[in-house]
């Protein structure tokens, strides 16, 4: 069973259903017990990044989900909970995140050249770092994804999967150990995006 | 680089879509949820569906179709119509949409956009403006196009963007329908008088109208179309194919 953590952040609908999709049992999770329940646990969020840390502390899971983490258990993070993941976060202030990641989620508009939109919007193409990444088993360089964001995670190369180009390469997706992370919205990218979860329900 | 999207536009009445017909290998086309289900297997980037529902039952079959809708699409799904305050946000979310769109509801009261906008984020409030050429100026229509509001167009999306619209759908009254293409004019005027991205839509008869509004305007973002598509008169593959060949980057 795959637990998506719930800590008041977001609209959980589209992650349950595209994990039917692939046949996967999920539980939407708000308690400790919970997390201990589960095989593997998905991080999701919108919003702003310090919003969202202190209201994944202040629920009580950050806790438990570090003890999970550090037992083994695989921690998928996707969008804004793939920022979590890092050491801290430069939107509205400076916020510790989980640090389960060693980076710093900054905004892109100072890294893309003047004149290209923000947020990052729309479908782009991945390029893969480390294709050996077994949630990108049956993903191709080339292959587009959905973004919708204005802030990245700046982090060591050994830790990224995969970039995309916004005349700048953008971490898309990281990995550190049993540990992952998704800049995109794999449950709104369409085939990519499910092989993707069903990558990461089959490890 | 981000792609050109290719929209598929669905207006859904009492749970069924509006001017569905003739599509091989679909049984049913004036279903919702077999109609997306096909485009998004056809290469459609985003599907915006429209509730031009009146009733209150009408509403609530569409919140059911979208919910099917969104249990089996898995590509960003965008919800229109009859939405007039945050709690009809609230509803629509909910089944599943990712992005609303406003459009009469945000003319009446536009502290809409801002009260959306600071509760879902920018990227989740969608301003959608019919304009059309009065007098020597654009101006926006309410009411799906029949109320002359008497407001200036490009001020109106300004302050859209301003209060929040994360995104835009330029719809011209004046090319809608007559399927010769873009409204080019309208379009250059709002790219350059906002940053944010934006949907053309109204005037597409053939693929060439795709080329010529990427082609010309890079900063338009999307095209969206509903009839040319329904009646199979061009095929998304076969357009995205097109410009791709034109050199316009889209997701393949």
């Amino acid at each position: 069973m795959i637990a998506i953590v719930d800590y008041g952040v977001g609209n959980l609908f589209s992650l349950k259903s595209s994990f039917a999709a692939v046949g996967a049992e999920t539980a939407v999770v708000s308690d400790a017990a919970g997390l201990r329940a589960a095989d593997k646990l998905i991080l999701p969020g919108v919003g702003a990044f310090g919003d969202a840390a202190a209201m994944l502390r202040e629920s009580g899971l950050a806790e438990p989900l570090l003890e999970e983490v550090s037992s083994g258990k695989p921690l998928m993070g996707i969008c804004l909970g793939m920022q979590l993941l890092f050491t801290k976060g430069l939107e509205y202030g400076e916020h510790r995140g989980l640090d389960l990641i060693p980076g710093t989620v900054r905004p892109i508009a100072g890294v893309i050249p003047a004149g290209l939109k923000i947020p990052h919007i729309g479908w782009n193409a991945l390029q893969l770092t480390a294709p050996e990444d077994p949630i990108l088993r049956s993903v191709r360089s080339g292959d587009c994804v959905y973004f919708v964001h204005s802030f990245f995670a700046e982090t060591e190369p050994r830790y990224v999967s995969a970039v995309a180009d916004y005349g700048a390469p953008l971490t898309a997706s990281v990995r550190r150990e049993t540990v992952w992370g998704c800049q995109f919205h794999p449950e709104k990218s369409g085939k990519v995006g499910l092989g993707i979860l069903r990558s990461f329900c089959e490890l | 680089m981000i792609t050109k999207r290719i929209i598929p536009c669905l207006d859904v009445r009492d749970g069924r879509v509006v001017k569905g017909v003739n599509f091989q290998g679909l049984n049913d086309v004036s279903d919702p949820v077999a109609l997306a289900e096909f485009y998004t297997e056809n290469g459609a980037d985003e599907l915006v569906f429209y509730d031009i529902t009146a009733s209150a039952e009408g509403r609530k079959l569409f919140t059911e179709v979208l919910t099917r809708t969104a249990e089996r699409v898995f590509i960003p799904l965008t919800v229109g119509g009859g939405i007039n305050t945050v709690e009809d946000f609230d509803r629509v979310l909910k089944c599943g949409a990712d992005k609303v769109s406003v459009n009469s509801g945000a003319i009446r009261r536009p502290e809409l956009i801002r009260e959306a906008a600071k509760k879902y984020g920018d990227q989740c409030v969608v301003l959608s403006a019919d304009i059309k050429r009065v007098d020597g100026e654009f101006r926006v229509f309410a009411r799906g196009g029949r109320d002359d509001t008497g407001i200036e167009a490009i001020g109106w999306i300004r302050r859209g963007v301003a209060l929040g619209a994360g995104e835009l759908v330029i719809n011209s009254i004046d090319t809608d329908g007559v399927k010769r293409g873009f409204d080019l004019e309208l379009l250059e005027r709002v790219c350059e008088a906002v940053s944010v991205p934006v949907i053309a839509s109204g005037g597409a008869g053939r693929a060439e109208d795709f080329i010529e509004l990427f082609e010309t305007l890079p900063g338009v973002d999307a095209g969206l179309a509903a009839s040319i598509f329904h009646f199979g008169e061009v095929p998304i593959p076969a357009l995205k194919k097109l410009l791709a060949e034109h050199g316009i980057l889209v997701r393949n």
